[in-house]
């Protein structure tokens, strides 16, 4: 059985420690390039978001590796998530690629559940052992999550450009890779040792930007064609509204700060939106007010086209930045989105917003 | 008091419900004049571009109705059946519609949830009776009665009408056209909205196509083709499309096409139709999908149409070598 998976930022490298801790062969598929775009938008329906043709991008990659087995995400809900594997194994087996599909539903879910799936995967290790691989690979997955967050927000300050992306390449390789605990507790205390030797403009009162929207195009650099860098390279502090391991709290362990944190989302976005709308389309707008309250210079939406809960969340934006003031800009992304254009728009809104900070209080108006 | 209806979305599903309710509790209800370009001009106006056009006629609808009416009634469908839901946007439309800056009556929009048990509806129910100032056993009773109107509509769609016919008067089914006999699944906002859909029923009638549609077939032979598939579908709207279009599509001999007309940027469409049309492929039976948006074109629909009505019919008569789709190639090799 030779193992694959989509992409998704961290999740890729949490996803390849758990299965290769589990003893299975593991294709990952390669990084996601216009290729990979670009098969994916040609054997995918035409009017589906991203997230899907990019996962077909990836799995006929893998496939074309040598993989025979693609473990992929389900779930039951108003977004189109929960039913793509369903129809991306319809595709694959159109396209005469004999490949074995299986699905991690929701434990509640369709067919049999989670515990059937991870069976299939888990020939010959006991339950306790998949435990303690999912366990090990969440920590995985915080520990590179953590350094991302500190990048984010140290790139706008650092005095050797590029210094930040070093460091990420240096954990993705040595966090990334990590398959023990020791291993682990080495490489983090390594990457601390650089990021607090970094040299940076302390002096330096970055813009604060705050990034919401949809989850996959959120945390996957290629598909937003590195939107974080971009905006720490024009020297704005990045604040992501969500990582993979926030989204592992919130939904998947019993963690209570993860828990209080959503409540207090809800109660956030109570006002503009009653209820949940799918996908992340209430996290949203939740944020955005929190990221409001907190004093943000600007906030970021990013979603792929024709993303219904997230569509949902632009049209109430507008009342947010209303409200309290703040500038909201709406980024629509497919495998269409041009570098260039995404550079001027971000260079205007980042202009913009550095101007209204200035003059405080002063004519920049953040209406439309 | 009166109460506005806006003749949008689940209109086409839920009206005599929603009418026989307000009638038993003796509130006004005014409906909202068929959509007309100014409806839906009103509407694209006040929603995101990126919204379908299915929400900016709705909108548009609200807008008609705003200025004659103490409420408008925007249900907020989340799930009407457990572990089913409806669809992002129309969840989210009540809020849209508030926070879209436009002059308008407070909005009738009880939380339609039944995700979690049909206990659901209770809530709603109070909500309404708080909102309409009528106690809550009248309401209850009135919807009780209300429910029965339902199934009375039922077997007239079965009969062959379609909802506008059912809900408006004539009874009487009109004779079918014995050209063909072709399914027009979709949406039933999208199907039955004159304007979006631009006639398209009436126009396949016109020719002597007899039309039938997803609403018009009994629920049995809807679940017998969801029953083909792995995963349980769970958007109630999408159910119908894809269970009518796998029935269709398994039993030959019901209909000689299948047109699927669905909206631009709609999200559940884009992952069912192609799942239909690639079960229909592999039955060779003849697909087409049509989409459309608030910019369609009426010479487009008809070109598209009249050829595949065309091809349909050729098929028929003599040349089942026929592509069912356009793979030319394909057919072509296997029929020297």
């Amino acid at each position: 059985m030779r193992v694959t998976f989509p992409h998704m930022g961290t999740m890729s490298f949490a996803m390849q420690a758990i299965l290769e801790n589990l003893r299975l062969e593991v294709v990952p598929p390669p990084p996601i390039t216009n290729r990979t775009l670009m098969l994916g938008a040609k054997y995918s329906p035409e009017c589906v978001c991203l997230p899907f043709k990019v996962n077909i991008g990836n799995f006929i990659e893998a496939i074309e590796l040598g993989a025979d087995t693609v473990v992929m995400g389900g779930g039951i809900g108003p977004c189109r998530f929960g039913y793509y594997a369903e129809l991306q194994q319809e595709i694959l087996h159109d396209l005469g690629m004999r490949v074995n599909m299986i699905v991690l539903e929701p434990p509640q879910g369709a067919n049999g559940g989670l515990w059937s799936s991870i069976s299939k995967l888990s020939v010959g290790q006991s339950l306790w052992h998949v435990a303690a691989a999912s366990y090990f690979a969440w920590h995985l997955c915080k520990g590179l999550d953590g350094v991302l967050q500190s990048l984010d927000l140290m790139r706008a300050r650092e005095t050797v450009p590029g210094s930040c992306d070093r460091i990420w390449n240096a954990a993705q390789k040595s966090i990334g890779q990590a398959r023990t605990y020791r291993a682990l507790r080495m490489a983090e205390k390594e990457i601390r040792q650089e990021l607090s030797t970094l040299s940076l403009h302390l002096h330096k009162r970055p813009l604060r930007i705050g990034l919401v929207g949809e989850i996959y195009m959120l945390l996957e650099p290629k598909v937003n064609l590195h939107l974080a860098e971009r905006l720490g390279y024009l020297g704005v502090e990045v604040h992501r509204s969500m990582s993979v391991s926030d989204w592992v709290a919130r939904h998947l362990v019993p963690n209570p700060r993860a828990r209080m944190h959503t409540r207090k989302v809800h109660e956030a976005a109570r006002p503009y939106l009653r209820g949940f709308v799918g996908g992340h389309g209430l996290e949203t707008i939740g944020e955005s007010v929190l990221f409001a309250e907190g004093g943000i210079d600007g906030i970021i939406q990013v979603l792929p086209l024709t993303c219904m809960p997230e569509i949902v969340a632009q049209s109430l934006l507008p009342s947010i930045s209303q409200r309290y003031g703040v500038p909201i800009i709406t980024l629509v992304l497919d495998e269409h989105a041009g570098e260039a254009g995404l550079q001027t728009r971000l260079e205007a809104f980042v202009d913009m917003v550095g101007a209204r900070k200035v003059h405080r209080g002063g004519g920049v108006s953040c209406a439309k | 008091m009166i109460v506005g209806v806006p003749r949008a979305l689940l209109y086409y599903v839920y009206y005599p419900l929603w009418r026989r309710f307000f009638a038993e509790l003796e509130v006004g209800c005014i409906l909202s004049p068929p959509t007309n370009e100014a409806i839906m001009n009103a509407g694209a106006r006040a929603v995101v571009d990126e919204a379908c056009a299915p929400v900016k006629i709705a909108m548009g609808h609200v807008l008609a109705l705003a200025p004659e009416v103490d409420y408008v009634l925007v249900p907020r469908f989340v799930s009407v059946e457990p572990r089913t839901y409806i669809c992002p946007k129309l969840m989210g439309l009540p809020d849209m519609i508030r926070q879209s800056g436009q002059k308008m009556p407070p909005l009738l929009a009880p939380d339609i949830d039944m995700s979690k048990g049909y206990l659901g509806l209770a809530r709603a129910l109070m909500e309404t009776s708080r909102c309409l100032e009528k106690g809550l056993w009248s309401t209850v009773r009135s919807f009780h009665h209300s429910l029965a109107e339902m199934r009375r509509i039922k077997h007239k769609l079965i009969a062959g009408l379609t909802p506008e016919e059912a809900f408006h008067g004539t009874n009487r089914r009109r004779k079918p056209g014995r050209r063909l006999r072709i399914a027009v699944l979709g949406h039933p906002y999208n199907v039955y909205d004159p304007l979006l859909s631009m006639n398209i029923v009436e126009r396949l009638r016109a020719e002597g196509i007899d039309v039938i549609t997803a609403e018009m077939l009994p629920l049995e032979h809807i679940s017998l083709g969801l029953s083909q598939l792995r995963k349980k579908l769970f958007w109630s709207l999408s159910k119908m499309v894809l269970g009518a279009g796998l029935y269709f599509v398994n039993h030959a001999a019901e209909v000689d096409g299948i047109i699927l007309l669905s909206s631009f940027g709609c999200g559940l469409e884009s992952l069912v139709a192609d799942l239909l049309e690639r079960h229909a492929r592999r039955q060779e039976f003849p697909f087409m999908q049509l989409t459309v948006d608030e910019h369609s074109g009426e010479a487009g629909l008809i070109t598209r149409l009249e050829a595949f009505v065309e091809t349909v019919e050729g098929r028929i008569n003599n040349a089942r070598n026929l592509s069912p789709h356009g793979d030319h190639e394909l057919r072509h090799a296997g029929n020297p």
